[in-house]
């Protein structure tokens, strides 16, 4: 699903983003990124969803090899994924249906079926009576749930999450996250970056823990740490 | 389709003065070079009016014998640019001045002797007509012993030729420049909107929308924005066009439909030229 094979980032003028990054995640499966701010999280992300190529090594994503994707077929490839950050991402002017609408239109869906399909996810996410409402009139953890509904519209097979619940107080956090995992558990997987432990340690997924931009930790091949060891 | 004429259509919502400002700007390249044209056509139609009245007239020396007349009428129609050549006797001069000069009856009237030469009056073939054939064919009549004089609009036609050549060229060379300014000023609306839409284009571009799909409403606006110029170039032409048949009690001609046409067509090329050479350099910077 997801594979990354000695990857190196580096930024013109930020020095090595990311170092020798050895990983696979698999269909369905549910990981956190971890690490602090810097850490290569983000940058993780954005070479999943070609918003950066790697300087080196090799990035496979959905059937796709992103070091020689041409740039007009990044388009297919992002609408395999779902993203969703912490800043919510939504257009003030529109709607929250029109947000996740704009998701299918700006993919040439056809127009008979996208209000059905908009007014599904937003009942999965719960959101179906606010559907006319604005981002302006939504608390945070509304409005991510208007990004991830807009995420999970067009049927991903990953959903890729930056820092979903930065933004959020506890019962918002709590709550988004939960919806993650209940994408999870109907076969999405799910790359969530995050520095919040509370949620790392709620839930029994798997952990890749960065530090300056090399992968220090996988829970999927080293031994499990104690608590404290997660920064 | 639909989504994407509502996008178009957004920007003139959002930057109204902006779009304003290209729409004005491409009328006023195209009136420009729509009123040159506008001359041009009338000027051209003034010509040819001309060219048809172009006839080569050689006065004929009193006392010439009719025979040679005859025969030299025969050797002008063997001319390959001439169509026809006809005598027109003294006495046939006269009452055509009678017919046609009214003012002038009585005076023409009261005439002990005709004062009137005896003429040949040669007509040329339409695709001959310009200034350089006619000169042609009346220097080759002149060579007839019997030829006085040979008369013909030469001066009128080389200079509604010249006329009509500077008029192109002028109306050429101001419309590129007012058109130049118009592709830079919708390359700025351009470079405006793509700005003040970064995020929504950014939000495009991530939820998978394809680089043709984000450029198409910049386009399709820069289509519409040349097509409301080149509009409004026709109407402000038409204008002018009333004007001077009004007030300056001038009979002109009005564009054709296909030239109206070609008007509206060139605005929304350079209305698509302005967005196109803008919108892939704005949007790589999102």
């Amino acid at each position: 699903m997801i594979k990354f094979t000695k990857v190196f980032k580096a930024y013109p003028k930020g020095g090595l983003a990311l170092k020798d990054a050895t990983f696979h995640i698999a269909k369905g499966e549910f990981a956190f990124l971890t690490g602090h701010s810097g850490a290569g999280k983000s940058t993780i992300l954005k070479l999943i969803y070609a918003e950066e190529r790697a300087t080196e090594g090799e990035v496979r994503v959905s059937g796709f090899n992103l070091a020689d994707l041409p740039p007009r077929q990044v388009p297919y490839l992002r609408r395999r994924l779902g993203i969703v950050f912490q800043d919510f991402r939504l257009l003030e002017d529109r709607t929250a249906e029109e947000n996740v609408g704009f998701a299918l239109q700006v993919t040439g869906a056809r127009r008979a079926g996208i209000e059905a399909r908009v007014m599904r996810v937003l009942t999965q996410v719960g959101l179906a009576a606010k559907a006319p409402a604005y981002p302006r009139e939504l608390s945070g953890g509304e409005q991510q749930r208007v990004a991830i509904a807009r995420a999970l519209v067009n049927e991903p097979t990953v959903l890729l999450a930056d820092e979903p619940t930065g933004n959020l107080d506890e019962r918002a956090t709590r709550g988004v996250f939960q919806l993650l995992r209940d994408i999870n558990a109907s076969g999405t997987a799910v790359v969530m970056a995050t520095h919040d432990l509370d949620l790392v340690r709620q839930a029994p997924y798997r952990v890749i823990e960065l530090q300056d931009g090399a992968l220090v930790y996988d829970s999927s091949v080293d031994e499990p740490r104690g608590e404290q060891a997660a920064p | 389709m639909n989504f994407v004429m509502r996008e178009a259509m957004l920007t003139f919502r959002r930057a109204p003065l902006l779009s304003a400002l290209s729409v004005t700007t491409i009328a006023f390249s195209l009136f420009v070079v729509g009123l040159f044209a506008l001359v041009a056509v009338n000027v051209q139609r003034a010509l040819s009016q001309v060219a048809e009245r172009a006839e080569v007239v050689a006065y004929v020396l009193p006392g010439t014998p009719i025979e040679t007349i005859t025969h030299a009428l025969k050797d002008i129609e063997a001319f390959p640019e001439v169509t026809t050549a006809s005598y027109v006797s003294e006495d046939s001069a006269l009452a055509r001045a009678r017919r046609e000069l009214v003012e002038l009856q009585g005076p023409l009237r009261e005439l002990e002797r005709n004062p009137l030469p005896a003429s040949i009056e040669v007509t040329l073939k339409p695709a001959d007509r310009d200034a350089d054939h006619v000169g042609a064919v009346a220097d080759r009549i002149r060579d007839f012993s019997f030829v006085d004089d040979v008369r013909y609009g030469r001066d009128w036609i080389e200079k509604l030729d010249k006329l009509r050549s500077v008029l192109a060229a002028v109306g050429l060379a101001v419309g590129i420049a007012f058109a130049a300014v118009a592709v830079i000023i919708i390359g700025a609306t351009i470079r405006m909107t793509v700005l003040q839409r970064g995020r929504e284009i950014s939000i495009m571009r991530l939820v998978g929308a394809t680089d043709w799909f984000v450029r198409f409403p910049f386009l399709l606006q820069g289509i519409i924005k040349g097509a409301a110029g080149g509009l409004l170039a026709v109407g402000l032409s038409y204008a002018a066009y009333l004007v001077s048949n009004r007030w300056l009690m001038m009979r002109t001609e009005f564009f054709n439909p296909e030239q109206a046409a070609a008007i509206v067509a060139g605005g929304m090329i350079i209305g698509l030229f302005g967005s196109w050479i803008s919108v892939g350099r704005q949007l790589r910077k999102v």
